[in-house]
Protein backbone atom coordinates (compact mmCIF):
# COMPACT_ATOMS: atom_id res chain seq x y z
CA UNK A 1 0.00 0.00 0.00
CA UNK A 2 1.09 3.34 -0.84
CA UNK A 3 1.78 5.87 1.85
CA UNK A 4 -0.93 8.81 0.57
CA UNK A 5 -0.35 10.60 4.06
CA UNK A 6 3.03 11.65 2.83
CA UNK A 7 1.56 13.77 0.09
CA UNK A 8 -0.50 15.53 2.62
CA UNK A 9 0.34 18.39 5.10
CA UNK A 10 3.74 19.24 6.14
CA UNK A 11 4.95 17.61 3.11
CA UNK A 12 3.33 18.32 0.18
CA UNK A 13 5.59 21.12 -1.34
CA UNK A 14 5.63 22.69 -4.44
CA UNK A 15 9.03 24.46 -5.74
CA UNK A 16 9.38 27.03 -8.29
CA UNK A 17 12.98 27.93 -9.69
CA UNK A 18 14.39 26.12 -6.64
CA UNK A 19 12.62 27.43 -3.88
CA UNK A 20 10.13 25.27 -2.02
CA UNK A 21 7.11 26.14 -0.36
CA UNK A 22 4.40 24.78 1.73
CA UNK A 23 1.62 27.34 1.26
CA UNK A 24 -0.27 27.20 -1.85
CA UNK A 25 -1.33 30.56 -1.57
CA UNK A 26 0.49 33.42 -2.67
CA UNK A 27 -1.78 37.11 -1.59
CA UNK A 28 -1.44 40.08 -2.77
CA UNK A 29 -0.93 43.27 -0.16
CA UNK A 30 -2.94 46.41 -2.37
CA UNK A 31 -6.02 47.36 -1.22
CA UNK A 32 -6.31 46.67 2.49
CA UNK A 33 -7.18 49.46 4.75
CA UNK A 34 -3.98 49.95 6.16
CA UNK A 35 -0.62 47.78 6.68
CA UNK A 36 -1.27 46.07 10.17
CA UNK A 37 -4.62 44.93 8.67
CA UNK A 38 -2.80 43.25 5.90
CA UNK A 39 0.06 41.77 8.05
CA UNK A 40 -2.81 40.15 9.71
CA UNK A 41 -4.25 38.85 6.74
CA UNK A 42 -1.44 37.63 6.03
CA UNK A 43 -0.32 35.81 8.74
CA UNK A 44 -4.23 34.28 8.81
CA UNK A 45 -3.73 33.28 5.28
CA UNK A 46 -0.36 31.01 6.03
CA UNK A 47 0.98 32.93 2.41
CA UNK A 48 4.53 32.61 2.34
CA UNK A 49 4.60 34.63 -0.80
CA UNK A 50 2.89 38.23 -0.68
CA UNK A 51 2.97 40.38 -4.43
CA UNK A 52 4.23 43.61 -4.20
CA UNK A 53 4.26 46.61 -6.66
CA UNK A 54 7.38 48.96 -7.33
CA UNK A 55 6.28 52.60 -7.17
CA UNK A 56 8.26 55.90 -6.87
CA UNK A 57 9.38 56.97 -3.30
CA UNK A 58 7.11 59.92 -1.29
CA UNK A 59 10.12 62.22 -1.68
CA UNK A 60 7.98 65.01 0.32
CA UNK A 61 7.44 62.43 3.11
CA UNK A 62 10.07 59.68 3.26
CA UNK A 63 9.00 58.90 6.96
CA UNK A 64 5.56 57.62 5.85
CA UNK A 65 5.27 53.80 7.14
CA UNK A 66 6.74 51.21 4.46
CA UNK A 67 5.53 47.60 3.77
CA UNK A 68 8.48 46.60 4.77
CA UNK A 69 8.33 47.68 7.84
CA UNK A 70 4.55 45.45 8.72
CA UNK A 71 5.65 42.46 6.69
CA UNK A 72 9.38 41.36 7.01
CA UNK A 73 11.12 40.36 3.65
CA UNK A 74 13.14 38.04 5.52
CA UNK A 75 9.80 35.98 6.98
CA UNK A 76 7.68 36.27 3.60
CA UNK A 77 8.86 35.41 0.41
CA UNK A 78 8.02 39.07 -1.51
CA UNK A 79 6.92 38.63 -5.29
CA UNK A 80 7.84 41.99 -7.38
CA UNK A 81 5.43 42.44 -9.70
CA UNK A 82 4.74 44.90 -12.60
CA UNK A 83 0.81 45.79 -11.97
CA UNK A 84 0.14 49.05 -14.53
CA UNK A 85 2.56 47.96 -16.90
CA UNK A 86 1.22 48.20 -20.34
CA UNK A 87 4.34 47.40 -22.64
CA UNK A 88 6.72 44.89 -22.58
CA UNK A 89 9.36 47.76 -21.96
CA UNK A 90 7.51 49.13 -18.58
CA UNK A 91 7.92 46.08 -17.24
CA UNK A 92 11.24 44.96 -17.62
CA UNK A 93 12.37 48.54 -16.32
CA UNK A 94 10.09 48.01 -13.51
CA UNK A 95 11.17 44.53 -12.26
CA UNK A 96 15.19 45.06 -13.27
CA UNK A 97 14.30 47.98 -10.43
CA UNK A 98 12.42 45.65 -8.40
CA UNK A 99 15.58 43.40 -8.42
CA UNK A 100 17.87 46.27 -7.49
CA UNK A 101 15.38 47.17 -4.43
CA UNK A 102 15.07 43.59 -3.43
CA UNK A 103 18.19 41.83 -5.10
CA UNK A 104 15.02 39.23 -5.66
CA UNK A 105 15.29 37.26 -9.00
CA UNK A 106 12.10 35.46 -8.52
CA UNK A 107 9.71 37.63 -9.83
CA UNK A 108 5.70 38.37 -11.47
CA UNK A 109 5.25 39.33 -14.71
CA UNK A 110 1.84 40.87 -16.12
CA UNK A 111 1.70 43.44 -18.73
CA UNK A 112 -2.30 44.17 -19.34
CA UNK A 113 -4.29 45.14 -22.54
CA UNK A 114 -6.42 47.51 -21.89
CA UNK A 115 -7.98 49.53 -18.83
CA UNK A 116 -11.33 48.31 -19.28
CA UNK A 117 -10.94 44.08 -19.30
CA UNK A 118 -7.12 44.19 -17.78
CA UNK A 119 -6.62 41.03 -19.89
CA UNK A 120 -3.03 40.28 -20.41
CA UNK A 121 -1.78 41.54 -23.94
CA UNK A 122 0.33 38.11 -25.00
CA UNK A 123 2.27 39.38 -27.10
CA UNK A 124 4.13 42.38 -25.23
CA UNK A 125 3.98 39.48 -22.40
CA UNK A 126 5.90 36.83 -24.13
CA UNK A 127 8.85 39.40 -25.32
CA UNK A 128 8.60 40.80 -22.17
CA UNK A 129 9.32 37.10 -20.24
CA UNK A 130 11.74 36.08 -23.59
CA UNK A 131 14.03 39.74 -22.42
CA UNK A 132 14.13 38.71 -18.15
CA UNK A 133 14.55 35.17 -18.75
CA UNK A 134 17.99 35.67 -20.56
CA UNK A 135 18.42 38.79 -18.14
CA UNK A 136 19.23 36.01 -15.38
CA UNK A 137 15.14 36.96 -14.16
CA UNK A 138 12.86 33.96 -12.98
CA UNK A 139 9.43 35.30 -14.04
CA UNK A 140 5.89 33.79 -13.02
CA UNK A 141 3.96 34.76 -15.46
CA UNK A 142 0.12 36.21 -15.70
CA UNK A 143 -1.34 35.04 -18.57
CA UNK A 144 -4.86 34.17 -20.10
CA UNK A 145 -6.21 30.69 -19.67
CA UNK A 146 -4.77 29.67 -23.24
CA UNK A 147 -2.79 25.95 -23.23
CA UNK A 148 -0.97 27.24 -26.56
CA UNK A 149 0.40 30.70 -24.90
CA UNK A 150 1.15 28.94 -21.65
CA UNK A 151 3.32 26.45 -23.57
CA UNK A 152 4.77 29.70 -25.60
CA UNK A 153 5.52 30.99 -22.17
CA UNK A 154 7.34 27.87 -20.80
CA UNK A 155 9.40 28.03 -24.19
CA UNK A 156 10.22 31.76 -23.63
CA UNK A 157 11.70 30.95 -20.02
CA UNK A 158 8.57 31.48 -17.68
CA UNK A 159 9.48 29.66 -14.51
CA UNK A 160 5.84 29.57 -13.56
CA UNK A 161 2.64 29.53 -15.31
CA UNK A 162 -0.34 31.88 -13.75
CA UNK A 163 -4.13 31.95 -16.16
CA UNK A 164 -6.81 34.37 -14.96
CA UNK A 165 -9.63 32.35 -13.51
CA UNK A 166 -12.10 35.26 -14.24
CA UNK A 167 -11.19 39.21 -15.09
CA UNK A 168 -8.80 40.68 -12.22
CA UNK A 169 -10.80 41.73 -8.96
CA UNK A 170 -13.98 40.55 -10.62
CA UNK A 171 -14.62 37.84 -8.37
CA UNK A 172 -16.36 35.71 -10.51
CA UNK A 173 -14.76 32.59 -10.04
CA UNK A 174 -13.06 29.71 -12.12
CA UNK A 175 -14.91 30.78 -16.06
CA UNK A 176 -13.29 28.12 -17.62
CA UNK A 177 -12.43 24.97 -16.19
CA UNK A 178 -11.61 23.14 -19.33
CA UNK A 179 -8.91 25.14 -20.03
CA UNK A 180 -7.52 25.89 -16.89
CA UNK A 181 -7.28 21.82 -16.72
CA UNK A 182 -5.56 21.56 -20.04
CA UNK A 183 -2.88 24.24 -18.95
CA UNK A 184 -2.54 22.04 -15.91
CA UNK A 185 -2.11 18.90 -17.94
CA UNK A 186 0.39 19.93 -20.21
CA UNK A 187 2.51 22.57 -18.18
CA UNK A 188 6.48 21.09 -17.04
CA UNK A 189 6.34 23.95 -14.25
CA UNK A 190 3.86 24.78 -11.51
CA UNK A 191 0.37 26.82 -12.89
CA UNK A 192 -1.55 28.31 -10.22
CA UNK A 193 -4.58 30.81 -11.14
CA UNK A 194 -4.21 33.84 -10.89
CA UNK A 195 -7.10 36.67 -10.79
CA UNK A 196 -11.09 35.79 -10.55
CA UNK A 197 -10.95 33.97 -7.39
CA UNK A 198 -13.73 35.45 -5.44
CA UNK A 199 -14.95 32.94 -2.40
CA UNK A 200 -13.09 29.87 -0.81
CA UNK A 201 -15.08 27.32 -3.46
CA UNK A 202 -13.62 29.07 -6.01
CA UNK A 203 -9.65 28.53 -4.67
CA UNK A 204 -10.87 24.97 -3.90
CA UNK A 205 -11.96 24.76 -7.46
CA UNK A 206 -8.27 25.85 -8.84
CA UNK A 207 -6.92 23.72 -6.56
CA UNK A 208 -9.14 20.58 -7.53
CA UNK A 209 -8.27 20.86 -11.45
CA UNK A 210 -4.79 20.48 -10.15
CA UNK A 211 -3.29 23.40 -9.70
CA UNK A 212 -0.09 24.41 -7.80
CA UNK A 213 -1.65 26.97 -6.40
CA UNK A 214 -3.19 30.08 -6.28
CA UNK A 215 -3.03 33.90 -6.29
CA UNK A 216 -5.68 36.36 -4.76
CA UNK A 217 -5.79 40.03 -3.75
CA UNK A 218 -8.73 41.83 -3.86
CA UNK A 219 -11.42 38.21 -2.42
CA UNK A 220 -9.50 38.84 0.89
CA UNK A 221 -8.95 42.55 0.34
CA UNK A 222 -12.79 43.44 0.26
CA UNK A 223 -14.42 40.71 2.00
CA UNK A 224 -16.24 41.94 4.70
CA UNK A 225 -14.00 40.39 7.61
CA UNK A 226 -10.55 40.63 5.61
CA UNK A 227 -8.76 38.37 8.28
CA UNK A 228 -11.63 35.36 8.57
CA UNK A 229 -11.66 35.29 4.31
CA UNK A 230 -7.67 35.14 4.83
CA UNK A 231 -8.13 31.71 6.81
CA UNK A 232 -11.01 30.74 4.91
CA UNK A 233 -8.88 30.98 1.65
CA UNK A 234 -5.72 28.79 3.53
CA UNK A 235 -8.35 26.05 4.26
CA UNK A 236 -10.06 25.86 0.84
CA UNK A 237 -6.85 25.59 -0.94
CA UNK A 238 -5.39 22.80 1.82
CA UNK A 239 -9.39 21.74 1.25
CA UNK A 240 -8.61 21.31 -2.72
CA UNK A 241 -5.25 20.32 -3.12
CA UNK A 242 -6.27 17.38 -0.63
CA UNK A 243 -9.46 16.38 -2.75
CA UNK A 244 -7.04 16.56 -5.80
CA UNK A 245 -4.49 14.44 -4.34
CA UNK A 246 -7.38 12.02 -3.05
CA UNK A 247 -8.87 11.69 -6.99
CA UNK A 248 -12.60 12.28 -6.31
CA UNK A 249 -15.04 9.82 -7.29
CA UNK A 250 -16.48 9.52 -11.12
CA UNK A 251 -19.90 11.24 -11.52
CA UNK A 252 -22.93 9.30 -12.50
CA UNK A 253 -25.94 10.38 -14.39
CA UNK A 254 -28.34 8.77 -12.08
CA UNK A 255 -29.24 8.08 -8.01
CA UNK A 256 -26.94 5.13 -6.65
CA UNK A 257 -27.35 4.00 -3.03
CA UNK A 258 -24.56 4.17 -0.49
CA UNK A 259 -26.30 1.45 1.54
CA UNK A 260 -26.56 -2.20 1.07
CA UNK A 261 -29.91 -3.30 -0.81
CA UNK A 262 -29.51 -6.79 0.49
CA UNK A 263 -31.16 -7.29 3.57
CA UNK A 264 -33.91 -4.99 3.30
CA UNK A 265 -36.63 -5.88 5.80
CA UNK B 1 30.50 74.98 -12.46
CA UNK B 2 26.78 76.19 -11.57
CA UNK B 3 26.21 77.07 -7.56
CA UNK B 4 23.37 74.16 -7.47
CA UNK B 5 22.96 71.04 -10.18
CA UNK B 6 19.24 71.21 -11.47
CA UNK B 7 17.65 67.51 -10.98
CA UNK B 8 14.68 65.88 -11.49
CA UNK B 9 13.56 63.49 -8.71
CA UNK B 10 10.53 61.35 -9.13
CA UNK B 11 9.10 63.95 -11.57
CA UNK B 12 9.83 66.74 -9.59
CA UNK B 13 12.48 69.58 -9.84
CA UNK B 14 14.97 69.37 -7.15
CA UNK B 15 18.47 71.52 -6.64
CA UNK B 16 21.47 69.74 -5.06
CA UNK B 17 24.98 71.16 -4.28
CA UNK B 18 27.62 70.47 -7.02
CA UNK B 19 29.60 67.60 -6.34
CA UNK B 20 27.00 65.57 -4.52
CA UNK B 21 26.96 61.62 -5.14
CA UNK B 22 23.65 59.90 -5.43
CA UNK B 23 24.15 58.29 -2.19
CA UNK B 24 24.21 62.07 -0.67
CA UNK B 25 20.96 62.67 -2.41
CA UNK B 26 18.93 59.77 -0.95
CA UNK B 27 20.31 60.60 2.17
CA UNK B 28 19.36 64.20 2.18
CA UNK B 29 15.85 63.13 1.33
CA UNK B 30 15.73 61.28 4.44
CA UNK B 31 15.66 57.96 2.52
CA UNK B 32 17.52 54.15 3.79
CA UNK B 33 19.27 53.17 0.55
CA UNK B 34 19.11 49.57 1.67
CA UNK B 35 14.92 50.30 1.02
CA UNK B 36 15.31 51.83 -2.55
CA UNK B 37 16.74 51.05 -5.73
CA UNK B 38 17.73 54.15 -8.25
CA UNK B 39 17.31 54.89 -11.85
CA UNK B 40 19.98 57.37 -13.35
CA UNK B 41 19.20 58.86 -16.26
CA UNK B 42 17.20 55.77 -17.58
CA UNK B 43 19.85 52.98 -16.08
CA UNK B 44 19.75 50.78 -12.87
CA UNK B 45 22.25 52.67 -10.43
CA UNK B 46 23.23 49.51 -8.63
CA UNK B 47 23.61 50.37 -5.24
CA UNK B 48 27.06 49.59 -5.13
CA UNK B 49 28.11 52.84 -6.92
CA UNK B 50 25.84 54.67 -4.77
CA UNK B 51 28.11 56.87 -3.87
CA UNK B 52 30.56 56.95 -6.46
CA UNK B 53 28.37 58.22 -9.16
CA UNK B 54 28.50 62.06 -8.81
CA UNK B 55 25.44 63.72 -9.96
CA UNK B 56 25.53 66.10 -13.42
CA UNK B 57 22.94 69.01 -14.02
CA UNK B 58 20.22 68.63 -16.07
CA UNK B 59 19.99 64.65 -14.49
CA UNK B 60 17.06 62.46 -14.24
CA UNK B 61 16.19 60.07 -11.07
CA UNK B 62 13.49 57.45 -10.04
CA UNK B 63 13.60 56.40 -6.41
CA UNK B 64 11.54 53.41 -5.90
CA UNK B 65 10.54 51.13 -3.49
CA UNK B 66 8.03 48.22 -2.78
CA UNK B 67 4.18 49.03 -1.93
CA UNK B 68 1.26 47.09 -1.08
CA UNK B 69 0.08 45.77 -4.82
CA UNK B 70 -1.77 42.85 -6.16
CA UNK B 71 -2.97 42.97 -9.24
CA UNK B 72 -3.43 46.80 -11.01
Amino acid sequence: MTDTSAKTGSSDTWTVAGRTFRSRLIVGTGKYRDFEENAAAVEASGAQIVTVAVRRVNVSDPSAPMLTDFIDPKKITYLPNTAGCFTAEEAIRTLRLAREAGGWDLVKLEVLGEARTLYPDMRETLKACEVLAKEGFAPMVYCVDDPIAARQLEEAGAVAIMPLGAPIGSGLGIQNKVTIRLIVEGANVPVLVDAGVGTASDAAVAMELGCDGVLMNTAIAEAKDPIRMARAMKLAVEAGRDAYLAGRMATRRYADPSSPLAGLI
Amino acid sequence: MPAELSLTVNGEPRRTAPGSSIADLVASLGLDPRKVAVEHNGEIAPRSTLAKVRLGDGDVLEIVHFVGGGHL
